[in-house]
């Protein structure tokens, strides 16, 4: 236990005093700021006169401004953040000779790379908090915007999935410190890894649903096809912790959505009578709609320690 | 005063892949005792100490450091012994000072206790003026003093030293070798050290192991070792001439 704490309180301290962090909040900071403002002006112009929106304030992170919104953002550069913390967890250590003057000292091996987890946990956790009470004070300032009690469970809900999210990163990159005895290598291992999983899925998604289930443009379209091609398409998709993510947030962060489908057929009657009773979900009904998803990532996130975590304990040191 | 066996291995042997780094290697280290590891390039004398410390999985045999299974028991037997890794590193970014900390830190020092402590331990090893430098910008030796700091903040009953005086100017390391058996003498710390110095090994070990090709060859007093090569006679023999005779019989 107090080598655990010992190792989590110098990585942690490292981590907060490093370039490295001092940079990545500078540019989260700014992206932040930006996106929240773009958000704001296009509340303010789209909310004049009307009498009430429900959830004004969610829509501070959920808005795409002038290209993305905060939550798209995470998605998309939150794998970077946990990358960027993780990448040389164990390999600087091996290559500068102090894993061994470490493991030499009394203590478990399991509290070197335990400690580094948390450590590199609770600083993913310091920049979406201060990112997300950034953007708060923004909404409150600028647009005049105060959160209800049911917003801000969204919003600490979205919280603790998206630092999920990026540990499932940072736990990867770690994996990849420990497999690869070369900086360079498991640093261009894990943003490889990234691209692929984040970019090119989606588009693998599409080749996959279309070999399987192929709409037929030429003929009368059917309705089953392009749902079964839509599920397909779904399913590979959700092998991207991107995607998941995406999903699992939506509806937290946007009651108004009710299914993570992406397709939804109705005819257009339907849709003007269903579209005059929208009302929001409650927070517990879209919960439940993404509670798979939410599952499915904590679980590749553990997972992915658990792995890293079995390599290190049975791999001979010896720098 | 009954002196008790301290480190013991029966039959320790470790094969990397088809190669064999150590060779069933069986030996008693009493207490307070400075056993010298000799040895070429590549016979085996870190991986012995890996395996006595529990970092090293031995493939056979087995080993007891302060009566205790590094196996099964490395967090206890690390509480005792210190180990000097033969290129320590150390965090670039850390002083002195900090870097001292941190190893206090991981042995569960108060942060009172470390700092006296501290103190004491860089004027031991002549980093006082140091003592606020950066580690990066030491130089070899300042290094490889700050290592022994750093394994002597625990209070070790055993050390194991591998090449302890490497990178040291000539003072450096009879300042080291002197240390080193100050504390054998007063706290009867067990040193178990490798190097390649044979001078400095002769000069500090009560007894020394010529370890080849993973296989120890031999095992004594340099006395004994000079007797059993050369026979009683009436020259004194270095452990150079020694050494060479064993290593020309391989
Ligand atoms: N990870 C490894 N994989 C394969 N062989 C290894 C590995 N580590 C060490 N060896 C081999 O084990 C043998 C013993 O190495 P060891 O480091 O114990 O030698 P040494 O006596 O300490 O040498 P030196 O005096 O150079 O420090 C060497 O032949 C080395 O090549
Ligand atoms: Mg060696």
């Amino acid at each position: 236990m107090q080598g655990l704490y010992a190792v989590f309180k110098k990585e942690l301290q490292d981590h907060l005093s490093s370039y490295r962090f001092v940079i990545l909040f500078a540019l989260i900071a700014m992206v932040s700021f930006i996106t929240s403002y773009m958000a704001a002006v296009h509340m303010r112009g789209n909310l004049e006169g009307l009498a009430s929106t429900k959830f004004p304030f969610l829509m501070l992170f959920s808005t795409p401004g002038a290209m993305f919104s905060m939550v798209q953002f995470v998605a998309f550069f939150g794998p970077l953040i946990g990358l960027i913390l993780g990448f040389d967890a164990i390999n600087r250590e091996r290559t500068q000779g102090t894993l061994i003057k470490v493991l030499s000292q009394p203590i478990y091996r399991d509290a070197v790379i335990n400690g580094k987890f948390l450590a590199g946990v609770m600083t993913i956790a310091v920049m979406l908090v201060a990112i997300v009470l950034v953007i708060s004070g923004f909404g409150l300032a600028f647009v005049g915007v105060v959160p209800g009690i049911e917003e801000m469970w969204r919003l600490f809900i979205f919280l603790i999935i998206s630092i999920f999210y990026i540990s499932f990163w940072l736990g990867l990159s770690i994996l990849f410190s420990i497999l690869f005895k070369s900086i360079a290598t498991s640093s261009l291992a894990s943003v490889a890894l990234w691209i692929f999983l984040s970019f090119f899925i989606s588009l693998g998604a599409e080749v996959v649903a279309n070999t399987v289930a192929p709409i037929d443009r030429k003929n009368e379209v059917q309705p089953e096809v392009v749902l079964e091609n839509a599920r397909i398409k779904e399913m590979v998709s959700l092998s991207s912790p991107m995607v998941l993510y995406s999903d699992a947030t939506a509806t937290i962060i946007d009651p108004m959505r009710k299914t993570t489908r992406s397709i939804i057929l109705v005819g257009p009657m339907e849709e003007l009578l269903s579209a005059r009773f929208q009302n929001p979900l409650s927070l517990g009904q879209s919960i439940v709609i993404v509670f798979p998803h939410i599952i499915a990532l904590i679980a590749i996130t553990l997972i992915c320690f658990a792995i890293s975590y079995l390599v290190f304990m049975l791999q001979e040191i010896r720098t | 005063m009954e002196t008790e066996t301290i480190i013991e291995t029966t039959d320790l042997t470790k094969r990397y892949g088809r190669q064999t780094a150590v060779n069933g290697l069986t030996l008693k280290v009493k207490e307070g005792e400075i056993f010298g590891f000799l040895g070429p390039n590549g016979a085996g004398k870190t991986t012995t100490l890996l395996m006595l410390l529990g970092l090293s999985r031995p493939s056979k045999g087995a080993a007891t450091v302060c009566g205790l299974d590094p196996l099964r028991m490395s967090k206890e037997v690390k509480r005792h012994v210190g180990y000097l890794p033969e290129n320590v590193g150390f965090y670039g970014d850390m002083d002195a000072v900090q870097s001292l900390e941190y190893v206090a830190d991981l042995n569960g020092f108060k942060k009172g206790e470390a700092r006296e402590k501290i103190d004491d331990l860089l004027d031991l090893v002549g980093l006082k003026e140091e003592a606020r430098k950066k580690t990066a910008a030491f130089s070899r030796g300042m290094k490889q003093r700050l290592g022994v700091a750093e394994v002597l903040i625990k209070d070790p009953k055993v050390l194991f030293l591998d090449e302890p005086t490497l990178g040291l100017d000539p003072e450096g390391a009879i300042q080291i070798i002197d240390l080193i058996q100050s504390l054998n003498k007063e706290k009867n710390i067990t040193v178990l050290l490798s190097s390649h110095n044979l001078h400095q090994v002769q000069k500090m070990s009560h007894r020394v192991g010529i370890m080849i090709g993973g296989n120890l060859i031999a095992e004594g007093s340099i006395d004994s070792l000079a007797e059993e090569k050369f026979g009683v006679g009436e020259k004194e023999y270095s452990l150079e001439e020694i050494y060479m005779k064993y290593f020309q019989e391989v």
